[in-house]
């Protein structure tokens, strides 16, 4: 009898909700670039091209943390805060307000090495709330969601910060062979992240985990030791994101910078297909995730449909993209 | 006589994916009766009450309640009715008062507002039949445990309950909970209300029941008065064996060399954790095959959790290989070449959006690593060797691990294990849930794993496995390691009146 069930599931006709699931994003995407193609002038042009990969970068390099967070059955909201922090640290020590430093190689390198070593360690502080006390991560991350802001403000006095460093601003606004140099970071950051999930061991402890983390424990797999690598990792990205955000406007804010970036980088996570609950998690989806809402979003603007209206069609996208995944889910 | 039963369910029948859970179940309940309702796991306990109850909705059978024909469609409903059901777990709000707790859900209501006078005088009268007298206006939380206890109860059967199921309601409880529930019982009882209990204590039924209504693959096989039935005669009906049984292989088992036992590889003593384990010793030696009996409840999995590191014991000393063990989580009993197939393969096994390489590679996939990076060309050669040797049935190592039937699974998780090469590998009920077919290809494995000087510890409900599989039998009851027998001493009557009694003689372990 089981033999009979398993060839009928085999030999079931294309369920269109696990197409949808599996391909969806992809799908969406080539149907925006397709009617931006027929409708929206100037669409096919460098420039456009540029102003939505500038855009996209920072918002995939902080989800790539959060789909390995997510994939195990986690939730970081802490990541816009600890783009706030990195970001307003970083200007503090290579404008030399801390320590001054003569060379400005120097003083950049240790701004950004010590700024994004700052936001891993606060990353490694939520994945140590989540493992040894065993806190939901919604809640755990809340806790620097609220204080690392204020962090952030108090580092700075709420004071904007502003600078003309070019060897700082390198990767926010210089080019590689013509492509950004924040768009390079965010490939390699990207294709790093698919690697390690796919062909490392690291990488499918995390998928166990978020799969079933009873058996995964189990199986002689350190849970705790890798909800805490990856939440720092999480931390990482943010770090890095904040100090790109910083190095396009040429100021920090600590009140504006990653502002909604928890947001956003979930939802491109869940656009791009992940699983919410853990378990099943791609990072090329999440690109592609980030890709679709931000195109979203250009195509409504450049047709003249205001940003509030916008922010709208994204929640209706979120929406739909995890209605269609529990629909594929379920067969 | 009809005049006296309240609730009677005949030929009921109930199926979830095709598969029978209830195949014509009948049930009947007099008035003022306390009805034990007993069987082993998946016997079909709970979906009979849950169809009573109107949690699930029956495929075929009828249901007559106090005379009427009965249709629900929903706990609430059944609630309404007179059926009140309470679980295992009491679901209180422990920082509100027991009015609050006990009017939760069901509040009275004055143009509108909550009517506080009416409720509280509810609590205290309802209360009162318990002959609990307390400040009703009091958090909960201020109360010991039996208060809180009554209160779940009271809460529970209200005013107008007829019959109430009380789901193994005895086994979070210590004793003297336990006695304050039996004379609520009791008072139920006189008071005209019905009780089925559910139970898996031996001992409680005969302290407090009537009757007794037995289930076994989804049929009850009998129903007899508690003063007409002993024990043994419960064991005996629950596991569906009669004694004396004509003897032949009902496994497959076949007789195996016992020349090929090696020194004792693993030895407990005296592990305790709390109620559930309290004193067992044993040991397994390598090539052995060591069989857990017990009823549910037994402490059988639990004390397998405590070798693999799952649990830590509060006392209780045990050896592995000849050195002291003591394993703080499952890595370090896997470190000590230990696998564990756990009974609940959902839950605790698969990882169900895996693939069925991933998931045989879980345990061993740092051994096929280079640098962290796993080596996918000897990880493959690995599982496809494992899908051959075990012959598991699936399209290919990428296929979903939940694509898969229950048998498939097992393999896969045995294959986890294997692939580790282990000294000791721990069986948690290892054919439950799985057809025949793939039942007895899983325990001629089981055999010839033993035959080539792997030790396994086997804990089977099902006493045939027991009793052909394993080469000594240890049985547990109530936390204890009560008996030991060897291969020709255990015998299905000698077993079963250690699972009864307990008082079976503990049999020396005879040289090997």
């Amino acid at each position: 009898m089981t033999d009979t069930t398993r060839q009928q599931r085999l030999a079931k006709p294309l369920d269109p909700f696990d197409f949808l699931a599996r391909y969806g994003t992809i799908l969406a995407l080539v149907l925006l670039i397709l009617f931006n193609l027929a409708f929206t002038r100037n669409f096919a042009t460098m420039q456009t091209l540029n102003v939505n990969l500038t855009q996209v970068c920072t918002i995939v390099i902080v989800a790539v943390g959060m789909t390995l967070v997510i994939a195990t059955g986690g939730i970081d909201l802490s990541v816009g805060s600890l783009m706030a922090i990195s970001g307003a640290l970083a200007p503090m020590i290579f404008l030399g307000k801390i320590v001054p430093i003569d060379s400005v190689g120097i003083a950049v390198v240790a701004a950004m090495v010590i700024s994004v070593g700052v936001a891993g360690l606060f990353g490694l502080f939520n994945g140590w709330l989540i493992a040894k006390f065993r806190i939901q991560p919604i809640v755990a991350t809340l806790v620097l969601f609220i204080a690392g802001r204020g962090i952030a403000q108090v580092m700075t006095n709420g004071n904007l910060q502003t600078f003309r460093v070019p060897q700082f601003q390198f990767i926010g606004l210089g080019r590689v062979f013509g492509v950004p140099v924040q768009v390079v970071l965010m490939l390699l950051l990207v294709i790093a992240a698919a690697w390690v999930l796919k062909r490392t061991v690291f990488g499918r402890q995390i998928i166990a985990i978020g799969g079933n983390e009873r058996a995964a424990e189990l199986s002689g797999i350190a849970v705790s030791t890798v909800k805490l690598v990856v939440y720092t990792i999480s931390g990482l990205c943010a770090g890095v994101a904040g100090l790109v955000v910083i190095a396009i406007n040429s100021s920090s804010d600590a009140n504006l910078v990653g502002l909604g970036m928890e947001l956003d980088a979930i939802a491109a996570v869940a656009v791009g297909g992940t699983l919410l609950s853990g378990g099943k998690a791609t990072i090329v989806g999440t690109l592609l995730g980030a890709m679709t809402i931000q195109l979203v979003r250009y195509t409504l603007l450049a047709n003249g449909v205001p940003d509030a209206a916008a922010l709208v069609v994204k929640a209706g996208i979120i929406v739909l993209a995890v209605w269609i995944q529990q629909q594929g889910r379920r067969t | 006589m009809n005049d006296d039963i309240l609730l009677s369910m005949t030929g009921i029948d109930k199926r979830f994916a095709g598969i029978p859970a209830l195949s014509g179940a009948s049930f009947a309940v007099g008035r003022g009766e306390v009805h034990a309702l007993i069987g082993q796991n998946g016997a079909g306990k709970s979906t009979l009450i849950k169809v009573l109850t109107g949690y699930y909705r029956r495929d075929a059978g009828d249901v007559a309640f106090d005379g009427k024909p009965f249709e629900v469609f929903s706990p609430q409903l059944a609630q309404a009715s007179g059926i009140s059901t309470i679980y295992q777990e009491i679901n209180l709000v422990p920082y509100r008062s027991i009015t609050e707790n006990i009017c939760l859900g069901r509040e009275a209501r004055h143009y509108g507002l909550l009517d506080w006078k009416r409720m509280h005088k509810e609590a205290e009268t309802l209360l009162r039949r318990f002959n609990v007298r307390v400040d009703v206006d009091r958090p909960l939380m201020e109360f010991n445990t039996a208060t809180q206890q009554m209160v779940a109860i009271a809460r529970a059967i209200g005013f107008s309950a007829k019959l109430v199921v009380m789901d193994e309601p005895t086994s979070s409880l210590d004793d003297r909970e336990v006695t304050v529930l039996f004379d609520v019982i009791r008072q139920l009882k006189q008071e005209g209300v019905s009780v089925v209990f559910v139970s898996h204590k031996l001992d409680e039924l005969y302290e407090v029941c009537d009757r007794v209504t037995i289930m076994r693959d989804g049929r009850t096989v009998k129903t007899a008065a508690m003063t007409e039935i002993d024990k043994i005669g419960l064991v005996s009906s629950m596991l569906g064996r009669t004694i004396n049984r004509a003897e032949g292989h009902a496994t497959a088992f076949s007789d195996r060399d016992e020349k090929k036992i090696g020194k004792v590889l693993l030895s407990a003593q005296n592990l305790s954790i709390n109620r559930t384990v309290q004193d067992v010793s044993f040991d397994v030696r390598s090539g052995e095959i060591a069989g857990f009996a017990g009823l549910l409840g037994a402490g059988r999995t639990e004390t397998a959790r405590l070798v693999f590191g799952i649990d830590r014991p509060r006392a209780g000393i045990m050896h592995y290989d000849g050195q002291q063990f003591d394993p703080r989580s499952p890595a370090d009993a896997i470190a000590a070449g230990m696998g564990f197939c756990t009974e609940d393969r959902k839950s605790e096994g698969i990882v169900p959006e895996m693939s069925v390489a991933e998931n045989m590679m879980l345990a061993l996939m740092p051994k096929v690593s280079k640098s962290g990076v796993i080596d996918e060309k000897a990880q493959r050669k690995i599982v496809e060797r494992f899908i051959r040797q075990l012959d598991i049935k699936c399209s290919g190592p990428d296929q979903k691990v939940r694509e898969l039937s229950g048998g498939n699974q097992q393999k896969v998780l045995l294959g986890r294990w294997l692939a580790m090469n282990p000294t000791l590998l721990i069986l948690d009920e290892p054919t439950r849930g799985i057809d025949v077919g793939a039942k007895g290809e899983i325990q001629s494995l089981i055999k010839s794993l033993a035959d080539r000087g792997l030790a396994v510890l086997m804990i089977s409900s099902e006493l045939e496995e027991v009793i052909e599989g394993a080469d000594r039998v240890f049985v547990l009851r109530e936390g204890i390691t009560v008996a030991e027998f060897d291969r020709n001493q255990a015998t299905e009557d000698v077993l079963m009146s250690a699972m009864a009694h307990g008082n079976a003689p503990r049999i020396v372990e005879a040289a090997s």
